[in-house]
């Protein structure tokens, strides 16, 4: 699949500018970018829901897509179990339904209410119904949502299996450029143009990555640097708090929490 | 028993079992108020059929559908939020339907039209019930997995390969067609309650949509036997009177729910 020099406004927003993508059969694209980088509308475009305000978008003919989309919310009032929901999937054969739910690790769930599943088991569903119309290309986006850190990396592990088994190709979004490091082939990461993008490694040094979280600002840049604890110190360094020991030898403002001691002497 | 009880029965019962799926849809989209803006657009339909002397049934469905379409449109536009729309949609069209009748020279029972009048269903008007019903519940058969994967999540769909804007079209049409069928049972004002009170009782035992929908046929069958005994015995307006069963039925099966 090729994107070639998309563009895409929305009004007057300019969302994406000449962004070009092409992903190989086997290959697994990671996406990352701040929050309105246009990561979603990029997806959008790649599995043909949007059409760009102009560039082209070249898929191979008859390319099977699996899609995984940001939010699914099911209806509390809307009775649905696992069973039943992968059976809306079109072409969904009974066997082919059991064999997804294993290949995802999911199949205790089967006949569960979708409202009871945890975070990731959820997500496991919405992979198993991807996995069903034995895609060539999986679009993930953000497949690791509303899941704890140790859940996330078994996902992502479980993502690059996904790939070696089907040999698919796989376009995803992702927050976390650490996480997700170890499951990618490469990264593109996008804030509304292709600030850089590469191998993994690379990215992560790369300045225009460095420089673009800078700038999103600390709140933004916390999200990706908690995992930032070996080779990364440069972007560490970025949010890191002063660390005080005996080598320090200025005076502070009086301040509650610069004397803990004193505080919880005070306390009592 | 008097022919006029058993049309009022049959025309109840077919209204009942297609308005327990097509209620369902309503209760997972939130449409509740698509409902309401709908039926109140019936009225205007009536308006225009009296004064420009058209078929009365077919005018309130081309008016429902109009008004179905248009919101489709509006809503694609999103200048203002869906619910501000339907607002403005749904007493703006009841109002010019109210000073259009005050135009017309003919006497009309607005409280029929208000509150529905199950007891003076005509022949012709039955078969109307029967052709508009037998289409929607056709459509919905059809369609029933494509719509339920369109709820869920719209985007997943269209990937999927289904097209939902004709989806989308097609049930906010199918809805049109049975508010504007129904309007002669239980009457502009309490159409909705109809469609939204046996799913909503059904909810509470339904363990999949498809039982859902079953449950919600029957509990709207229970209501309107149930009303008509009860109009029948103690003289009470019949359109109201299914409603108020379907509400009773609704009430007890969640206490019943709660105690489990």
């Amino acid at each position: 699949m090729h994107l070639h020099a998309v563009d895409y406004h929305a009004g007057n927003r300019h969302i994406l500018n000449k962004v070009n993508l092409h992903l190989k059969q086997g290959q697994i694209l990671t996406l990352i970018g701040p929050n309105g980088a246009g990561k979603t509308t990029l997806v959008k475009i790649a599995l043909g829901l949007l059409v760009p305000t102009s560039g082209t978008v070249t898929r191979s003919p008859g390319l099977r897509i699996g899609y995984m989309p940001q939010k699914l919310q099911v209806e509390n009032t809307l009775p649905l179990t696992v069973e039943r929901f992968l059976q809306l999937a079109p072409r969904a054969a009974h066997a082919d339904l059991a064999t997804a739910l294993a290949e995802v690790g999911a199949s205790h769930v089967r006949h569960s209410r979708l409202q009871s599943l945890s975070g990731g088991e959820f997500q496991r569903v919405l992979l198993a119904r991807a996995l069903l119309g034995k895609p060539e290309l999986l679009v993930l986006d953000e497949p690791t949502q509303g899941v704890d850190l140790k859940g996330q990396a078994d996902l992502y592990s479980l993502i690059t299996q996904l790939r070696d088994t089907h040999n698919c190709g796989v376009l995803m979004v992702s927050h976390d450029l650490h996480l997700v490091m170890s499951a990618t082939d490469e990264v593109i990461c996008l804030n509304q143009h292709v600030c850089c993008h590469g191998h993994p490694e690379q990215v992560s040094n790369d300045p225009a990555y460095l420089e673009m979280f800078g700038q999103a600002g600390a709140q933004a840049m916390a999200v990706y640097t908690h995992h930032h604890y070996h080779e990364h110190t440069l972007a560490g360094e970025v949010v890191a708090e002063h660390v005080h020991d005996d080598s320090c030898q200025h005076d502070h403002a009086p301040s509650l929490l610069a004397n803990p001691q004193q505080r919880s002497k005070d306390g009592r | 028993m008097a022919d006029f009880l058993l049309r009022a029965v049959a025309a109840g019962l077919l209204l009942a079992l297609v308005a327990g799926p097509l209620g369902c849809f309503i209760v997972w989209r939130r449409m509740a108020y698509f409902g309401d803006t709908l039926s109140h657009s019936a009225l205007l339909g009536i308006a225009l059929g009296l004064l420009l002397n058209l078929n009365m049934q077919l005018t309130v469905i081309f008016i429902c559908c109009l008004v179905a379409l248009l919101l489709v449109l509006m809503e694609t536009r999103k200048s203002l939020a869906t619910d501000t729309l339907l607002g403005i949609l749904a007493h703006s069209s009841l109002a010019v339907g109210l000073v259009i009748l005050s135009f017309t020279n003919t006497q009309i029972d607005l409280q029929a039209y208000l509150f529905g009048d199950l007891l003076t269903v005509t022949n012709s008007e039955l078969l109307w019930l029967l052709g508009g019903c037998a289409l929607v519940l056709v459509v919905l058969v059809a369609n029933w997995n494509a719509l339920l994967s369109f709820t869920l999540q719209p985007e997943l769909a269209q990937v999927e390969g289904l097209n939902i804007a004709r989806l989308r079209v097609m049930l906010m049409l199918i809805i049109a067609v049975a508010v504007a069928v129904a309007m002669k049972i239980v009457g502009v004002l309490l159409i909705t309650s109809l469609l939204i009170i046996p799913a909503a009782t059904a909810r509470l035992f339904a363990r999949s949509p498809e039982q859902m929908a079953f449950g919600a046929s029957f509990s709207g069958c229970v209501a309107v036997v149930g009303g008509l005994t009860a109009s029948w015995f103690l003289d009470t307006p019949t359109g109201p009177s299914i409603v108020v069963v379907a509400a009773l039925l609704f009430a007890v099966s969640a206490m019943l729910k709660r105690q489990q």
